[in-house]
């Protein structure tokens, strides 16, 4: 508090400040410095570009969505490429399978997973009844539910199914790497899994992918 | 101010952070507390194949309860937490995990936030290459340099 006169504000000298130009400050049309043309179109197709990844990234999302061959939710299925787990399970009205008697069986196989009170399974039936039809052998096993309901709803809709078996605790199901009904893997005569479908096939599934599959695994 | 209790109760209520844990049936836990805070926890870690953006220990999803039942048996069995990922990993893929591995799978998903900060480093460090360097502070003018040599003038005398 010595000098209060000098702490008095006074007006600041003016001082040549650099002025940089910014980008409020372009005149259109006038070349901005250390903007070159080629720059600008770079700049210009970063949106477009950016639109036209998008777009066929959903193109091909959407399409794969119809025909059903791609799943949002889907689980990778690691049990593609080998041998079904060891399981054995009783019959629904009679018998039942185990994984010995699909290596004895020695022949390609399809095997469906569904459920009495899984309504796309209800959806799913006709097209495994027009894969019977063509002579293809589907094994159904049913995933936690009862004797007597699957026995009703196998008499009620149809029964696709070769031979069928009842997994009511749904543990060898976890087994396959189940995560709900309906599932269908397809495994080669050597009990090999070679494909495997979470949710219910479509007729273009079944003629796009099980029967040309099954026929070549048949060769 | 007896008002404000109750709100402030609930709010303390609502941003605790409850571990959500759907287990409806106590007596799926196990008895041993130190084996069920360890199925709890390696639980958590474990995503719900149904439900996708739950833990099982959060889910109420069948299959969640199942998977849940499932690793309290292997806990019982005396298998490590390492011993049981790799038998669901079997089954449902690295999927099943909500803290992935760090495998060149998920190289980029783990480094992506070291990209980020690189890329955010190189965008500074250009702007800032780019920068003109400051002007020279302009030379002082003659009733500056008259103030300057009175302070200091009165510094060194006072």
């Amino acid at each position: 508090m010595k000098n209060p006169p000098n702490r008095v504000a006074r007006p600041a000298p003016a001082r040549a400040v650099p002025v940089r130009p910014g980008p409020g400050r372009a005149v259109p049309g006038a070349p901005v410095p250390g903007r070159s043309p080629l720059r600008r179109t770079l700049l210009y197709s970063i949106p477009v570009v950016t639109v036209l990844a998008a777009g066929t990234g959903f193109y091909f999302m959407l399409r794969g969505l119809r025909r059903g061959t791609f799943n949002p939710h889907g689980v990778p299925s690691p049990l593609v490429g080998h041998r079904i787990p060891p399981f054995s399970l009783p019959g629904i009205n009679a018998g039942g399978f185990s994984s010995t008697e699909i290596f004895a069986a020695h022949r390609p196989l399809v095997i469906n997973f569904f459920a009495s009170w899984c309504l796309p399974c209800r959806e799913e039936e006709p097209v495994l009844m027009g894969l019977r039809a063509q002579g293809i052998p589907i094994w159904g096993i049913a995933y936690k539910d009862t004797v007597p309901a699957a026995s009703a709803y196998l008499s009620k809709f149809g029964n696709p199914y070769a031979r069928t078996a009842s997994d009511e605790p749904g543990r060898a199901s976890i087994d396959w790497g189940l995560t709900g009904v309906p599932e269908t893997f397809i495994i080669n005569s050597e009990g090999v899994v070679v494909w495997h479908m979470a949710g219910p096939l479509t007729p273009e599934l079944a003629t796009r992918v099980v029967e040309p599959m099954m026929q070549k695994l048949n060769q | 101010m007896r008002r404000a209790v109750l709100p402030g109760l609930l709010a303390c209520l609502l941003l605790a952070p409850v571990a959500a844990h759907a287990i409806e049936d106590p007596s799926e836990m196990l008895k041993n507390p130190k084996l069920e805070a360890r199925a709890e926890a390696l639980g958590s870690q474990l995503r719900c194949l149904v439900c996708q953006n739950e833990s099982i220990e959060a889910s109420s999803a069948g299959l969640a309860r199942d998977i849940r039942a499932l690793v309290r048996r292997h806990i019982m069995r005396g298998e490590t937490n390492k011993q049981i990922i790799a038998f669901l990993v079997a089954r449902y893929g690295n999927f099943i995990r909500l803290d992935p591995p760090i495998d060149p799978a998920t190289w980029l998903l783990w480094g992506s936030p070291l990209l980020a900060v690189a890329a955010g480093a190189g965008v500074v460090g250009v702007r800032l290459a780019r920068r003109p360097p400051p002007a020279p502070p302009a030379p002082l003018d003659e009733a500056e340099r008259d103030r300057l040599a009175k302070l200091l003038a009165d510094h060194a005398g006072g």
